[in-house]
């Protein structure tokens, strides 16, 4: 049973690891604005998610406020840098 | 086999299901050719992966009451996300990030177009009345 479990921990550990990973190598390469924004985006989520797995794992609730707080505060820098670059526009024109 | 052992698995998958929404979201990040389709790999974990862990949590916790308090989470994210995406794909359309070719239709030009043709008939309807307001 404690085995069943722990190769489950250790895939939920590597899928985990892949995506942070993955998501890390986009905001590097880019290449533009909105490629880094969105994958910093995925990399906020998969902290969310991390923190609650790491809940579920040492069979805490602990860290609830932290996921609230996250998830709450998350689409402030999005929504921001969003603005910001619209504003870059190669189609928007002065006044538009 | 008890009870909470299942239960116990029963977490541990929902927790994998989680990952595996990541994985396939940072696998999508790396391998889509824009940023639109990127947007649409983004937004696999933030809601379905969020549903899984935190359904994952009250499980383990074996507690109605953590359920509860999870929900303002899950509410905030199925809130904002949507915004955060509108938001970024708004700014990758009015940027060009995206690639032409690859998609069939593009519904919004048409409507871009009168809008700044609408516009620019406006700005010149605006000019002439200052011109003869000072005049």
């Amino acid at each position: 049973m404690t085995v069943t479990l722990g190769v489950l921990y250790i895939t939920i550990g590597v899928l985990f690891t892949g995506g942070a990973l993955a998501a890390l190598y986009r905001i590097v390469v880019g290449p533009s604005l909105l490629d880094r924004l969105i994958a910093s985006d995925v990399l906020l989520t998969t902290l969310i998610l991390v923190v609650g797995a790491e809940m579920v794992y040492n069979g805490h609730e602990r860290s609830i406020p932290m996921m609230l707080v996250l998830a709450a505060t998350a689409v402030l820098s999005t929504i921001a840098v969003a603005r910001y670059a619209s504003g870059q526009g190669t189609r928007t024109k002065e006044g538009s | 086999m008890s009870l909470d052992d299942v239960l116990d698995i029963i977490s541990a998958l929902l927790v994998l299901v989680g990952a595996f929404l990541t994985l396939a979201a940072g696998v999508g990040l790396v391998r889509f050719p824009d940023a639109l389709a990127r947007l649409h790999a983004a937004t696999k974990p933030q809601v379905l992966g969020l549903i899984a862990i935190v359904i994952a949590v009250a499980i383990e916790a074996r507690s109605w009451q953590v359920l509860l308090t999870l929900i303002p989470v899950l509410l905030f994210q199925v809130l904002l996300a949507p915004i955060a995406a509108q938001m970024v794909g708004r700014a990758a359309y009015r940027t060009d990030n995206y690639r032409a070719d690859l998609s069939l239709v593009d519904d919004l030009a048409a409507d871009v177009e009168r809008a700044t043709s609408d516009a620019e008939r406006a700005n010149v309807d605006t000019d002439r009345t200052d011109r003869d307001d000072r005049a």
